[in-house]
């Protein structure tokens, strides 16, 4: 398909995209999943394949990391998320569903919000100064 | 699907060769295996540049840098990392200085990469050189849009000449004079080339780049191409890079596919083909003319210049002809403009500059600095310096064309005119190091038996006097140099510089003249004292046993091939040097240091 200067445009946006999933650089906003083995089988899986999909559809890619980590050893309340705003305190969500993790999104990520019902901690000191 | 993890695996010939395919392979099976073949991708990249530590893999978005990764560590990274979120942390890169695992370090933080300037590498390492799209992404082909669309040819020019760019290839030729001579010069057609013949002994990056990133060289060709009014350009690249042309070749068919190479580019009315030429690896065919003439079809010799192939080049035709790494430069400056580039390196060498780094180096590999880095920043930041505790003597740049850089000048930065204001050149970016251990008188007469190898004949200066001069070579480190050696080798040096007929021979002598004027004093012990002062020319060394240290145990006795020690057990022994073949069995095998070289 010879493409014209139009196409090649759209192509690039849209790998674009796809590219910057992979990268970890000028992204200030990080959304950590906690992938232990508890992590998991709360339903972690299902908790960073909304990640993925919620933040595309918002526009997000590009400003948002999406890592995984192990336990954060709050197994009673996985799947766990650690989210990390710059300029709003790294705080530690619990019992994320798909329903949280839109909400996370639309009111913390872009509102700049905390949710209150779902908040378990802020990571102790140990555990922030060890990143 | 969404991916969750990308496993970015190197690609390059070294990692290759170093079972790197196989990991590829044994990563896939598997993410196959453990279930997760569609939340990672896994992608084959160019290479990384840090070859002394291959193969490397990298693990995104977590930024884990996994040097010296195995086949078998495949299940280990799918198993913890993609499936658990957990870096592999004994395969993390780690200093060996400090010994300590950075596990959060950053990449850029690794010392390797951190006095780095990536340009012509960007790409090299982040995408799938095989997958036109992951190059289109980052801004693959974005500089089109004002080569086909918005500039005319005088524009186009104008800007590469403020960015100051200059040739990569060798002898830092301003590239938009090239252009602009061919532009205007008359001809019913016109043609670009790229010189990817890269002979140097030591020296890979057009290798590299074309293998890691081939639409970039690709883009830069018919930016070239617009601004002289080309539409046919070739590649000329040599036989023994089948990977490369392999991804050249995928690359040159991707590109055609989406109507980016081939008639009406975009719909901007300016056609433009690239063709690949295979060249069969003569040093020489990398010089321009006799390059054309391969080209051509013809044995690939030189011919005299004038007429400059931007006048009279291929099949008599206005020609530009630019080395690899000269075109991966010209997207990027289109796109980010000329004062982007020309900000990068000194006052009258812009821009960046790969490297090959090899010999007594800890870190060999491939490393792109911006002009004006200083040698010592390569060697002792980038390169990690010397293994084993050696003093640095001296590096050789421009390889066989080349000369030395003297530890005196450790601190030289390194541009265009400053390396050849003491005596050596830039060259295409080999660059090797040598310590304490190595000869000079040798290292010439190496690159010399290089060329008196890939001397094309065709001229006498080149063929008889490069012979001349390495029998004086051989002469020397055998141990029957005379006194007056030295100045022949200066008056033949001199003489072929003058009267060759192409740069193989005006530069042949360099690595000669250039140990001359820096290391006679290691010449003289050759000549007058019958002595290699490095210990490397076997026939000037002399194996011996220090009486006072010998324990007499007779282990040398027994490990000699030739018969030459003799002596018992609690008797003395002695070496019997008209037999000994310095092969070096006894001074490795000794305990008590016994043995000594002089
Ligand atoms: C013996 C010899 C070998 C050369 N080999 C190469 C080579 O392998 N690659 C290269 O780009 N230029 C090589 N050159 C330099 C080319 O003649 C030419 O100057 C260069 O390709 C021009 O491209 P540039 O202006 O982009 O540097 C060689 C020159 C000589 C004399």
């Amino acid at each position: 398909m010879a493409m014209s200067l139009d196409d090649l445009r759209k192509l690039r946006e849209a790998k674009k995209t796809d590219l910057r999933k992979r990268e970890a650089e000028g992204k200030e906003m990080q959304v950590i999943v906690g992938m232990g083995t508890c992590g998991i089988a709360a339903g972690a899986k299902q908790t960073l394949d909304a990640f993925i999909k919620g933040l595309e559809a918002h526009n997000l890619v590009d400003s948002t990391l999406v890592r995984q980590t192990g336990c954060m050893g709050l197994c009673h309340s996985e799947p766990t998320v650690e989210v990390v705003v710059p300029g709003m305190p790294t705080v530690i969500y619990g019992k994320v569903d798909e329903k949280v993790v839109n909400e996370i999104i639309q009111k913390h990520l872009i509102g700049k919000e905390l949710l209150s019902g779902y908040i378990l901690d802020k990571p102790a000191a140990d555990i922030l100064g060890a990143k | 699907m969404a991916y969750k993890h990308y496993i970015l695996v190197c690609g390059g010939t070294a990692c290759e060769s170093n079972k790197g395919a196989e990991l590829f392979n044994r990563l896939n099976a598997e993410a196959e295996k453990q279930g997760v073949k569609d939340q990672v991708q896994i992608v084959k990249t160019g290479c990384f540049g840090f070859c002394e530590r291959g193969p490397i893999v990298k693990v995104l978005p977590e930024d884990s840098f996994y040097v010296s990764v195995k086949p078998e560590d495949a299940q280990e990274i799918i198993a913890e990392q993609i499936i658990k979120g957990r870096e592999v942390k004994r395969l993390l890169y780690s200093d060996d200085e400090t010994a300590v695992k950075k596990d959060i370090l950053a990449v850029e933080d690794i010392p390797f990469y951190q006095k780095q300037f990536r340009v012509v590498l960007r790409n090299c390492g982040a995408i799938n050189p095989e997958n036109i799209d992951e190059y289109i992404a980052r801004e693959g082909y974005a500089g089109l849009e004002r080569v086909l669309f918005e500039w005319n040819q005088e524009q186009l020019i104008e800007e590469v000449k403020k960015s100051g760019l200059r040739g990569r290839g060798g002898a830092g030729f301003p590239t938009w004079l090239k252009w602009d001579l061919a532009r205007k010069a008359v001809g019913d057609v016109k043609y670009v080339i790229c010189n990817a013949d890269e002979g140097d002994p030591g020296a890979y990056m057009d290798r590299s780049t074309i293998e890691g990133d081939p639409h970039s060289v690709i883009e830069g060709m018919i930016t070239a191409g617009k601004a002289i009014g080309s539409n046919q350009g070739y590649v000329y690249i040599r036989a023994e890079y089948p990977l490369a042309i392999e991804r050249l070749k995928i690359a040159i068919d991707q590109a055609r596919e989406y109507g980016l190479l081939g008639k009406n580019i975009l719909n901007s009315g300016f056609d433009f083909d690239i063709e690949i030429r295979l060249g069969a690896g003569a040093f020489v065919c990398g010089e321009e003319t006799a390059l054309l003439t391969s080209v051509e079809g013809a044995r690939g010799e030189p011919r005299p210049r004038p007429p400059y192939p931007a006048l009279k080049g291929l099949f008599g035709k206005p020609t530009v002809l630019n080395n690899v790494e000269t075109y991966a430069n010209i997207p990027q400056i289109i796109l980010n403009g000329a004062e982007w580039l020309s900000s990068i390196g000194t006052e009258r060498s812009k821009g960046t500059k790969v490297f090959a780094l090899g010999g007594k180096i800890k870190n060999t590999g491939l490393v792109e600095v911006p002009m004006g880095t200083t040698l010592r920043e390569i060697v002792e930041e980038i390169g990690g310096g010397i293994p084993n505790g050696k003093r640095f003597k001296a590096a050789q740049t421009g390889g066989p064309s080349g000369g030395c850089i003297p530890a005196k000048h450790f601190d030289i930065q390194i541009d265009y005119d400053n390396l050849t204001a003491i005596g050596s050149m830039m060259g295409s970016g080999g660059l090797i190091v040598m310590d304490e251990d190595n000869c000079m008188v040798d290292i010439a007469k190496y690159f010399l038996d290089f060329t008196v190898d890939e001397s094309c004949g065709k001229c006498t200066p080149c063929r008889v006097g490069t012979k001349r001069m390495y029998e004086i070579l051989e002469r020397i480190t055998n141990g029957n140099g005379k006194p007056e050696d030295i100045g022949k080798l200066e008056e033949l040096g001199y003489y072929i510089k003058e009267n060759a007929l192409c740069g193989l021979g005006q530069s042949a002598p360099n690595p000669v003249l250039s140990t001359l004027k820096y290391f006679k004093d290691e010449y003289e012990a050759h000549i007058n004292d019958k002595k290699c002062p490095a210990g490397q020319c076997k026939a000037l060394l002399n194996y011996e046993i220090l009486q006072d240290k010998c324990k007499r145990c007779s282990v040398c006795v027994r490990v000699c091939p030739t018969g030459a020690i003799e002596g018992t057990v609690k008797n003395p022994h002695y070496i019997h040097t008209e037999k000994c073949i310095k092969c070096g069995a006894c001074k490795e095998k000794c305990k008590f240091g016994a043995i000594v070289v002089r």
